[in-house]
This record gives structure tokens, sequence and C-alpha cells, in this order.
């Protein structure tokens, strides 16, 4: 068991609502970005001097661009029917973790500045003053908000503390304050291309590794091809990939999907990354800019369709931003005109036959799988709602015997993030990250306990690190996790089909 | 004419214009600012009439409160289900001669008030009794809930209790609309009906009321999921240079 400097929660056999702790988590807060860091995205390197202005300025800016922000501001009830969804609430007891009382931070400054019962009776409707100390509070609890959306599946009104959260953000950034893990980031991928700042020979020498790891195992060559232009498929995937434990079985078992049905396939040094964390700060020019360089690596290398690996947040922003963003894509092949997800892919070539696949090279494990949020709540695969619950899930079936999904409350719209999203997969947060996985860890257990599942199964790279991380803590075994396609990989029979 | 007339008629005047403009303001205030950004919750529909459905079932049934909460949900529609069956038997306040189904209608109107104001007083027992709901509740939801309250417990004193003189009633609310002023009935619980009715209409517009118009403009509901077959446009977005 990993040793933890709080207090890890209990596993119980059912759910229980916890008791509010007030200010439970008021101290937990994720690193500052420096001046550095702030200023290469064009953020100020300091507070300025007349902040409280500036912040309350782009609080009105927001709320003439963002429709979904002006409405959700005024729309709530306070019905509290949101309270007891969130996994962060329900990991660490603080009251200021429940959707509503999130987006009530926000709502306060809102209803001060902005609306008339605000200006002149405060009190009366819970109007504040933005001071420092609210501005700290805005700093720790919209980090400890994974833009999950598990909130808007049951607001009568669907308000989205996720797009709460990104504004808060944003605010935060105009004066500033931002944390140094997602800026730092961001900026690594405008000066090198992906998030962990891998330079294109680097990422040249871990793929000619793994090409030979593949025929040790195998016996083939399965290539794993860079910047080839005229593939057919360019692969943007997230750059865990490349060389994170369990995420590179996966980019494994997407090669060798492309070689046994013949596809030519690419990636790109240039567009090295699907991860996209200007969603995740709320930043339009930010989220536009790191989706550029995908666009132009497509063009670049005359590809004919694009295929997105295993990442919860990338899918959602290639599904459904990058048409608006950096669309339209219309120089891709007319028969798969949009970005597709992998898993879409690798289905298609199962129904089609295209795949030898042995399903009892599986059969040492014990499957469940975790609808990874942006991809459950924020996206679809194939052609029919709810494709996405279905697609992983067939996948698995078609590769593995053992299937036993989690309890339908913690599954599919309903699925519990991992706790590890939205900005948050940084050591200064594991408190927030191992009890806001809590639930995720109550449906596994019950799930271990009742039909002996000994491997969770995933298609989002901060999923995996997260989880990688933090089963531990709740006393399982860390290789029980890996992505859909480290099965596909498992299952796959090479050489037997050109 | 009694300055009791003057006064309530001016009233409903001020509190109708209110009502009006202010929730016409804010529903022009949200059909104009864009919604530069697909962000329908999924699973969703995929076309702009699937979307528009799952709207309506909001608005009927509410259906994402009936998968969250189920006791919320039945208070909740106990009282938008009665209000709206008093509502609709108030026209006959406001129509002559009253239309067929609003008569039939009576009868049932009349006990929905029962409806209304048991929900209202769950919903107002939750907010004492539940610790998480207690701890987001304001001042103002309190006062909201007594208003209403109000409005239910004031109307039906007058039905159940003492009957008031519906005649010159149903004359001065004609009077209103046609604006030929007709002398109000003095009638303690009705001017409190009227004065609380009225109350609501002004402050609708500055309230949470809003969620009435609010639940039309709500992006993650009223969206297609069809961002990758249709271009979705942000209009302050730059331009993709050629
Ligand atoms: S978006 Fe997710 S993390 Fe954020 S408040 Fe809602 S449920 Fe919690
Ligand atoms: S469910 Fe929606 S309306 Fe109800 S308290 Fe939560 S955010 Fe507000
Ligand atoms: S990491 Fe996975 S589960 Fe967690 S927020 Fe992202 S998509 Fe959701």
């Amino acid at each position: 068991m990993a040793q933890a400097k709080f207090e890890v929660p209990k596993l119980k056999p059912y759910p229980v609502i916890p008791v509010l702790k007030e200010n439970a988590m008021a101290e937990v807060k994720s690193f500052p970005a420096n001046a550095g860091i702030q200023q290469a995205l064009g953020f100020p390197g300091e507070l300025p001097e007349d902040w409280h202005d500036v912040a309350i300025a782009k609080m009105g800016e927001l709320l003439d661009k963002y429709r979904s922000f002006r409405v959700y501001m005024d729309t709530c009830v306070h019905c509290g029917a949101c309270t007891d969804k969130c996994h962060y609430f329900l990991g660490t007891s603080d009251p200021n973790n429940m959707p509503v009382a999130r987006q009530d931070l926000l709502r306060k400054v809102y209803r001060r500045y902005f609306t008339f019962a605000g200006k002149y009776f405060p009190k009366l409707v819970g109007a504040e003053d933005l001071t420092r100390d609210v501005l700290d509070q805005w700093y720790t609890y919209f980090h400890q908000c994974s833009e999950c959306r598990r909130c808007s599946v049951f607001c009568p009104y669907g308000i989205d503390t996720a797009e709460v959260t990104m504004a808060a953000r944003e605010i935060l950034d105009t004066v500033s304050v931002g944390t140094k893990y997602t800026n730092e980031i961001i900026g690594k991928v405008h000066k090198i291309g992906n998030n962990l700042g891998l330079p294109g020979p680097a990422l040249e020498d871990t793929l000619t590794g793994l090409e030979e790891d593949i025929k040790a195992d195998t016996g083939v060559d399965v290539r794993l091809p860079i910047d080839v232009k005229g593939a057919e498929v360019l692969l943007i995937t997230p750059s865990a990939d490349f060389f994170a434990e369990p995420h590179v079985d996966s980019l494994i078992g997407y090669a060798k999907v492309f070689h046994q049905a013949g596809i030519s396939w690419t990636l790109s040094s240039h567009a090295s990354e699907a991860g996209n964390f200007g969603l995740f700060i709320g930043n339009y020019e930010q989220m536009r800019k790191v989706a550029m360089r995908i666009r132009e690596a497509a063009l670049d290398l005359g590809v004919k369709r694009i295929v997105v690996g295993e990442c919860g947040h990338a899918w959602r922003v290639a599904y459904s931003f990058w048409n608006t963003l950096i669309g339209p894509l219309d120089f891709l092949d007319k028969r798969y005109p949009w970005p597709q997800h992998v898993c879409e892919v690798t289905w298609d070539l199962i129904q089609r036959g295209a795949l030898t696949l042995d399903k009892e090279a599986n059969d040492h494990r014990i499957i469940t799988f975790h609808d990874s949020c942006n991809v459950a709540r924020a996206s679809r695969m194939g052609n029919m709602p709810g494709g996405q619950f279905f697609i992983p899930r067939a996948i698995i079936k078609s590769v593995a015997n053992h299937f036993h999904d989690m309890a339908p409350d913690t599954i599919e719209e309903k699925t519990f993030c991992c706790g590890g999203g939205g900005g948050l997969l940084t050591d200064d947060l594991m408190e927030v990250r191992v009890k806001g996985a809590l639930p995720r860890m109550e449906a596994l257990k019950q799930v271990v306990d009742d039909h002996g599942v000994n491997f969770m199964a995933l298609i989002c790279a901060i999923c995996k690190s997260q989880f990688t991380k933090v089963v531990p803590y709740y006393g399982f075994d860390m290789s029980m996790i890996g992505g859909v396609h480290q099965l596909v990989s498992t299952a796959i029979q090479l050489g037997t089909k050109q | 004419m009694s300055w009791l007339t003057v006064t309530y008629a001016c009233l409903f005047y001020a509190a109708t214009a209110m009502f009006v403009f202010g929730v016409g303001f804010r529903i022009y205030s949200y059909a104009r600012t864009p919604a530069p950004l697909k962000i329908p919750t999924t699973p969703a529909p995929l076309t702009p009439a699937g979307a528009g459905f799952r709207v309506a079932r909001e608005v009927v049934l509410f259906e994402s409160l009936f998968k969250s909460n189920k006791w919320i949900w039945l208070f909740g529609a106990m009282f938008h289900f009665g209000l709206l069956l008093v509502l609709l038997r108030h026209l006959r306040y406001f129509t002559e001669p009253v239309w067929t189904w609003v008569v039939l209608l009576q009868p049932f109107g009349k006990y929905a008030s029962f409806l209304m104001v048991g929900g209202l007083a769950g919903l107002w027992a939750r907010r004492f009794l539940v610790p998480r709901i207690r701890y987001i509740s304001t001042p103002s939801d309190h006062l909201m809930l007594v208003l209403l309250l109000g409005i239910g417990l004031s109307g039906m004193s007058m039905d159940f209790v003492s009957h008031t003189d519906i005649i010159s009633l149903k004359e001065f609310a004609l009077g209103l609309v046609y604006f030929d002023w007709q002398p109000l009935p003095a009638d303690p619980p009705l001017l409190v009906h009227l004065f609380l009715v009225a109350t609501l209409l002004a402050i609708f517009p500055i309230s949470k009321l809003l969620h009435a118009p609010g639940v039309f403009f709500s992006p993650t509901r009223n969206q297609a999921d069809n961002a990758r077959e249709q271009q979705h446009v942000t209009p302050w977005a730059p331009k993709l240079e050629p």
C-alpha cells in the first residue's frame, strides 16, 4: 500500500453520501505557475495592481461570449439535485466540492457586479465582493474540479459546472494566476509539439525501440512510422503513449491493428500530441493554437484520414471542437471526412473480419471497463447516440472472454471520473486525486469481489496515469490498469492474414 | 374610484411591465450571446428536432431531475403541475364567456392547489432537513418559497375558507385588461393574494425564476450532437487563414 500524508478514505460496500466537513480541502492547492510560464502564454506575469477590475471586466467579456456561462449563472435554483453527484465531494466531504457550491463561488461575484438583486441586496441573494480571499478560494476549488460533466447529467437545466470552472480559470489567468502543471505543459506543446517536451529525434529513437520489442515478441516487423509523407492515416495520440506504462501497450496495439489491416499510417513530430490542455484552462485561443498543429501536420503530410488514439479529453476536442477550431477538414477522404477514434477504426475492422483475434489469449484477464468521462459525456463514437459506450465494450468482448460491467450508476453517462482529469494530474494535488477516485474505487472493488475482476480497461491517457498511481492507495495492484488496445494487442494474431 | 382600486390597478400595470420587459430583455440577452462550441451532454440526439424533443422532456417531465433525485422530482413536479392547473383555472377571470375547457378544468384546478402547496412545503422542508441543501440555501431561496406559499395559501383561503366576491373581482380583472377600471372588492385575503402575485411578477426577471426561460437556452440540452458532420462556427473566433 502506498504511503499517504493524508487519510485515505475507506472503501465502503455501498455508496454513502458523506457528512459535510467545511473547509476540509481548503488548503490543498496546486503549485502556481511562475511569471515565465504565464508570460509564454500571453498572460501577465504577476498580479496587476488593478487585478480586481481586470477580473470583473473579464467576467463581463465571458458573459458576452459564452451563452453557457451567462445562462448558467442565472438559471440555478439551488434545488440541490447535483449536491451528491461529484466524486470530489463524495471523496472529500468538503461542501465547496458540491457542484452547485463550486458554481456559487463564481456566482456570488457575478451577482454582486452584474445583477440588480446582488448590487442592492447582496446579503439576501448571497452576493459577495471580489476580494483576495475569494480569488484564493477560486484558485483552490476550481482546481478541485476535473471538468468531468457528471453534474450536468443530473441538473434539471443541464448546468455544466465544467463550463463554470473553465470560465473561472480563464479569469484567473488574465490576472496572472494559473497552475504550473497545465500552463507549463501548454507552453511545451507550442515549443516542441507535445506535452512531455519530447523532441523529434528522441521520439524516433523511442519508436525504433518499440519496433524492436514487437519483433522480439512476435517475430513480425510491425512499423511505427513517423513523418511519412503520403501515408493514408495520421495518428494523433497522447504523448504518454510513447513511453509511459501501460500506455505504450496500447500504442503497440494500434500499430498491430494498422499492420494487419494493411493501412499505411504515420505519426507526426510536429503534432505529436493529442492532448489539448487549452480546454482545461477554458482558453479558446490556446485550445485553437494547440489544435492548429494537427491541421498543419495533416496538410503537410498529405494524409487522407486522421485517427485519434486513446485519450478522453483529446477525443472531446477532436470530436466536438476540431471542426469549429481548425475545420473544415475538407482535404480528407470523403469516406472518412472527419476525425475517427481508433476504437471506431478497430471495431469497423473487426466487423469486416479484417483482424485475426484469439480471445483465449486474454483468458488470464477478467475485465471491466471504465467509461472515461470526456468520451462518455462530451463526444460520441459511431453513428448512434451511445456508440461511445457500445463500441469499446464490443471490442473488448471480441478480444476477450471475461467481461463484467461495474454498477449501472457508475458507468456510461453516469460514469465517475478517475479523479485526475481536467488538469489535476499533478503530484501536488495527490490528496484531491486519491480522494476523488473513491467512487470509482468502490465500484471497482465490487466487481473485484463479485467476479474476480483483475483488469480495468480504459481509453484515456490521463485515466491510465491517474489509476496506476492511485489504485495502490486502495490496495489494488497497478498492473490491473491498461488500455483497450492493450487487450487487442494481446489477442491479435500477426502473420496470419495479409 | 377608490384609492385601493387605483393603487392595485397601477401595481398590476407596473408589475406586468416589469415582468414583460424584464423577462423579454433576459431572453434577448440569452439569445444574443453566442454558443461558440458544441457542448451537448452526450449521449445526445443527433438532429436539432431530437434536441428540441429533449428540451421538451426536460420542461414537461423534468427528465434529468428524475435521474438525480426522486424526492426533489416529486415535490418539484407536484408544485409545477399544481401551479399549471391553478393558472389555467385562473383564465376564467380574464375571459368572457369562459372557454369550455376552462370550465371543465375548474374542479381539478381547485384541488391542484393542494398539490402545489404540498410540493412547496416538501421543497421547503428539504431546505431545513437536508444538510447539503441547507448549506447552499440563501435567504432569497427561503423567501421565494414563503412568497409562493403565501400566494397559494391566500388563494386557497378564498376558496375553502371564506369566499370572496368573484363577480366583482372578475370585473376588476377584465377592467385591467380592457383599460376600463372597475372597483376591486376590499377583501383582505384577496388583497394579500394580489399583492404577492404582483411582487412575484416584478421580481421574476431578477431572481432565480429565470430558470423558466433559461432551460430553453441551455446548450448542454438544446444542441444536437452533430459536431463532426456539421461545422459549427464561432462568431467571434479568428477565421482560418487561407
Ligand atoms: S464537472 Fe465533475 S468534477 Fe466538476 S463539479 Fe461537476 S462533477 Fe464535480
Ligand atoms: S442541480 Fe442544477 S439547478 Fe439544482 S442546484 Fe445543482 S446546478 Fe443548481
Ligand atoms: S482522465 Fe479520464 S476519467 Fe478522468 S477526467 Fe479525463 S476522461 Fe475523465
